[in-house]
């Protein structure tokens, strides 16, 4: 689905954080990314989906080479990224309206927005939230409605990151019960082993740029 | 949250009262309608109207007594010192002479007048749109036809300025934990500045995932909209309340 080939990224010219990465996430693949702080697996996951440009080499997603910032709102739609901080993501003033933002930017009509919010919420078991104000939500409704949100445009991959970051014991179960229901193909960078050992299927460990 | 937050004027008082079931909108224009006609109008009489006018309608809109005082309160401070100081400069008939310095009729005529103006429409606005939901408040404004971009702003100064304001406190706090206290001296000012920098890259960092956020949900510089509320026609109730606010402000302005 998504490939990397010989991929290189430098915020400082002096210190690549990513020299020379190749990378296949195919249907099917559930793949932990680990490595210590710092080593670029953000990075890693914002060049997926073109939130940053590689100095050199190529990002093939869905089967076409993607360079500019128009090929990849395709790729933006069919692999979900759900950020490090759910504040980030949830921009709108109520939940119906950030989840029904995704669709209703890929051109659905308010009618079939209103079914789909209203399908994944319940999918997600978070009926109740509908038309709460995104800002006064605790921190667990507020990842779970992000990843909502994510959802909300059947997406074919799922790149998350430090998916259960800060959240309590019960929220944590909930979210991994959800995420290992679900048939997408996924990249999912933790530090929680837990997560890990339930959700991957594949393990790579980015070090000083390489990935191994 | 427990603790006084910037958006507690956000949060919806009683949303059953006879001014909570009411349009957004049919709010907004009373609380327009009812400052413009306090401000034209200038002789005492009809500015105690118009303040009694505006006590009722806090009544209607059940806000609490306390926290409404405790918020004209800081109005009051800030009007203070001019309010004290106008019978002595405006010039006319004398009618006392403490300390020596003469104090006017018109000028305490004037003082009572614009006492009484800035809380007739602090509290009529602190009624009619203070005790809405901000967000509804920003889509009514929407609906009445002000500017999407202006609209689009306002949603995120809202949604926003919680998260940055836990930021500052946040950043705060590790001041304190450090045992810093504001004091004067070249330490603090530089450590304050700091602290203001710090948010600064903070927000804008902020800014730059909020984006990246929204571009990777296929925003393309268009904001969709669910909201098709603007189908709803004003109901029996705003109507019959909008007419009988507008008798009244024809009687204050009379």
């Amino acid at each position: 689905m998504i490939r990397l080939e010989d991929v290189r990224f430098a915020y400082e010219t002096a210190r690549p954080v990513l020299d020379g990465i190749d990378f296949t996430l195919s249907a099917g693949d559930k793949v932990a990314l680990n490595g210590p702080n710092g080593a670029g697996k953000t990075t890693l996951l914002h060049l997926m989906v073109g939130l940053v440009t590689p100095q050199a080499g190529r990002v093939i997603a869905f089967g076409r080479p993607r360079r500019a910032e128009k090929d990849f709102v395709e790729v933006r739609a069919r692999a979900g990224l759900l950020f490090q901080d759910a504040d980030d993501q949830l921009f709108c003033p109520t939940v119906a309206e950030d989840v029904a933002f995704g669709p209703l930017n890929q051109g659905k009509t308010k009618a079939e927005a209103r079914v789909i919010v209203h399908q994944t919420l319940s999918e997600l078991g978070l009926e109740g939230l509908e038309h709460r104000v995104t800002h006064k939500l605790s921190g667990g409704q507020r990842r779970l409605v992000s990843l909502a949100a994510v959802l909300a445009m059947r997406p074919e991959a799922l790149l998350l990151d430090e998916p259960t970051n800060a959240l309590d014991d019960a929220t944590r179960a909930r979210l991994l019960d959800i995420l290992a229901g679900l048939p997408l193909a996924m990249v999912i960078v933790s530090h929680d082993r837990d997560v890990l050992d339930r959700l991957a299927n594949r393990e790579v460990r980015l070090e000083a740029g390489r990935l191994t | 949250m427990s603790r006084t937050g910037i958006l507690d004027a956000a949060r919806p008082l009683a949303e059953s009262s006879v001014v909570g079931r009411l349009d957004p909108r049919t709010r907004v224009l009373l609380a327009v309608l009812f400052a413009l006609t306090v401000v034209m109008a200038d002789n005492l009489a009809s500015l105690t109207l118009a303040l009694m006018a505006a006590v009722i309608l806090a009544v209607l809109a059940r806000l609490s007594p306390r926290q409404t005082l405790r918020r004209l309160l800081a109005l009051e401070g800030f009007m203070l010192v001019v309010l004290a100081l106008l019978p002595f400069t405006v010039p006319g008939r004398i009618l006392a002479e403490p300390l020596g310095f003469a104090a006017s009729a018109e000028g305490l005529a004037q003082a009572a007048a614009i006492a009484l103006r800035a809380n007739a429409v602090a509290v009529a606005v602190m009624a009619l749109v203070g005790s809405m939901e901000v967000v509804s408040l920003g889509c009514a404004l929407g609906r009445l036809g002000a500017p999407e971009r202006l609209i689009h702003l306002f949603l995120f100064t809202i949604r926003y300025i919680e998260v940055l304001e836990r930021e500052y406190d946040r950043l705060r706090l590790a001041m304190r934990a450090r045992a810093f206290r504001p004091g004067c001296g070249p330490h603090c000012w530089r450590s304050v500045g700091y602290l203001f920098g710090m948010l600064m890259v903070r927000s804008l960092e902020r800014a730059e995932r909020i984006d990246a956020a929204m571009r990777c949900r296929g925003f393309t510089g268009h904001f969709p909209s669910l909201d098709d509320a603007g189908s709803e026609r004003p109901g029996m109730l705003d109507w019959g309340f909008g007419a009988a606010s507008c008798a009244a402000l024809l009687l204050v302005a009379a």
